[in-house]
């Protein structure tokens, strides 16, 4: 046990000696239970309610407590804004889905391109390279605003002119260029040997990617591919820019109207029940990943 | 083998065979000439380009001076299809290179299902008939990290007999091995050379080459410094940096 290293939160030895992560969805706290025993717990229980106990008496003994309960924490505007921001916060989660469906097959193909090797597919490795530089190097923001506004004033026939339509466009650009690169990063990792005895069984270029290659990447980076999904519902917020009428929007129009700031506040819990419980999940299944792999070697 | 016609001349023919990585010059010019069903042995210090030589041999590298031949057919030639030349020839990995994503059996079979479009229930008829003959029958559905290294190795050369190849390459296939598992995939490729199938090994197992080799061939520096039948090579050798050579491996224990 290392005394310098990091904290080894949620990770026990196994019977080799080695460290093997078993974190749970709320590991740690568990963990402590069943390794320090009924008392230590005891201590544990009473020291937490002490804590935080005591923080929620001070702040809202405070002067200012009373203003910031009405401006952020009223019951009586949480109900009132609610199922607006609820709704809006459904159009959250349709956006998200479609955005989910496009980056990966996008970023897939953006990184098979980028990996392809001989002369011929010079052009198309230009292509990829130049997509990720571009679309890497453009704020999220900038990205949403030029092709949410911009496009649609162009009034180019055939393009929609639909806001969501350009918001899910933006997100999908900007989100498949960083995708693509962590699937890169995947396809980089698995060993050229790989690459060669795929070739020596007489499969073409493509079919060692697609059989021998990329089913190894992608098992490679999932986890990272999974903090990218929690990441993306949350930057789906972002286009309430464009005037959509998603759940910040919705609560934006609610202050507008009340000058009462809770019902941010309400979609702030709403992102949090969806961005938490995914956090979670990655952790869990990163770990459980991780364990299979180190069992698995002989 | 291809077709029912007599081949008169070699089987593999190097001729001048030249190849770099960046500066360095790693092949210098190799002329080897193989006979059908001939098994030959290339032995000499690491580095000395007998690995390159089978990558180049089944163009998994391109070469930079030269010319390779199969059946007189140059190979190495611009406008030949790479992937058609690669389903004649096999080569086997000093690190076996099985797909650790798959079952022993998807790895045999998929150079026939996807590389020659054979069914899958033909392609595992035949694999299970050659994991039964290299006693591997009853891993057929394991991954191969569940399995020990001469069971991998055994594996990766069922893989690489299922095209039928026409000349099998081995790269120092045991030299990741524990000892004691050496000799299992040894007596796999005895037994392949019994049954004629021409090969190229480059090994480290001096005893087996003099046992199983037609010829062995002593590189150095990136050519064929000595070539002969193992009892005139290890009896008798000619120059000086064999002898060398042997001189170092008979002190190893080796030989």
């Amino acid at each position: 046990m290392s005394l310098h290293g990091p904290p080894s939160r949620g990770t026990g030895p196994d019977t080799n000696g080695e460290q093997v992560p078993r974190r749970r969805l709320f590991a740690g706290v568990s963990e402590f239970f069943a390794e320090e025993g009924a008392k230590a717990g005891a201590v544990a229980v009473a020291s937490t309610i002490f804590f935080f106990g005591g923080a929620a008496v001070l702040i809202s003994r405070s002067a200012n407590w009373p203003s910031v309960r009405d401006q952020f924490f009223n019951p009586d505007d949480f109900s009132a804004s609610a199922p607006d921001v609820l709704e809006g916060f459904w159009l959250n989660i349709q956006l998200f889905f479609w955005a989910m469906l496009i980056i990966p097959v996008l970023a897939l193909a953006i990184a098979v391109m980028r990996s392809l090797r001989g002369p011929a597919f010079m052009p198309l490795r230009i292509l990829a390279v130049v997509y990720t530089d571009l679309f890497r190097g453009i704020p999220l923001y900038l990205l949403i605003v030029v092709l949410g506004f911009g496009v649609p004033a162009l009034q180019l026939g055939g393009l929609p002119t639909s806001a969501a339509f350009w918001g899910i466009a933006a997100l999908s650009l900007s989100y498949s260029a960083y995708t693509a690169e962590i699937y890169r990063s995947g396809i980089d990792a698995v060993p050229e040997s790989q690459r060669s005895s795929a070739r020596a069984i007489g499969l073409t270029q493509w079919q060692s990617m697609r059989f021998a290659v990329l089913p190894q990447a992608v098992r490679n980076v999932v986890p990272a591919l999974m903090n990218t999904v929690v990441s993306l519902q949350k930057d789906v917020a972002l286009i309430s820019i464009l005037g959509i009428r998603d759940a910040v929007r919705e609560a934006e129009i609610y202050k507008t109207r009340t000058f009462n700031y809770t019902s941010y506040i309400v979609a702030t819990l709403l992102f949090l029940a969806i961005s938490i419980p995914l956090t979670r999940f990655v952790d869990y299944y990163t770990a459980r990943d991780r364990a299979e792999r180190s069992q698995s070697q002989i | 083998m291809s077709g029912s016609e007599v081949q008169a001349g070699p089987k593999l023919e190097l001729d001048d065979v030249r190849k770099s990585y960046g500066d360095k010059r790693v092949l210098n010019g190799i002329d080897l000439s193989i006979a059908d069903q001939e098994v030959i042995c290339l032995i000499g210090p690491s580095g000395c380009g007998k690995s390159t030589l089978l990558r180049c041999v089944d163009l998994l590298d391109p070469i930079n001076g030269g010319e390779i031949r199969l059946d007189g057919e140059a190979i190495t030639a611009r406008g030949v299809d790479a992937n058609e030349v690669r389903r004649r020839i096999g080569i086997v990995f000093q690190s076996y290179n099985l797909f650790p994503h798959m079952s022993v059996l998807d790895n045999v079979t998929l150079g026939p299902r996807r590389a020659l479009g054979i069914e899958r229930a033909e392609a595992e008829a035949r694999a299970m008939e050659l994991l039964e003959r290299f006693g591997l029958a009853d891993k057929a559905n394991d991954y191969p990290n569940r399995m020990s290294g001469g069971q991998n190795q055994r594996a990766a050369i069922v893989r690489s007999l299922m095209g039928d190849p026409e000349i099998l390459l081995l790269d120092e296939v045991t030299s990741a091995l524990d000892p004691e598992l050496v000799g299992e995939v040894l007596s796999v490729i005895r037994d392949l050379a019994d049954r004629g199938l021409t090969m190229v090994l480059a090994t480290h197992e001096m005893g087996f080459a003099r046992d199983v080799a037609s010829r062995v061939c002593f590189l150095h520096e990136g050519r064929v410094l000595e070539a002969a039948p193992p009892a005139e090579l290890f009896g008798a050798p000619q120059h000086d940096r064999t002898k060398q050579f042997l001189a170092r491996v008979i002190e190893a224990g080796r030989l």
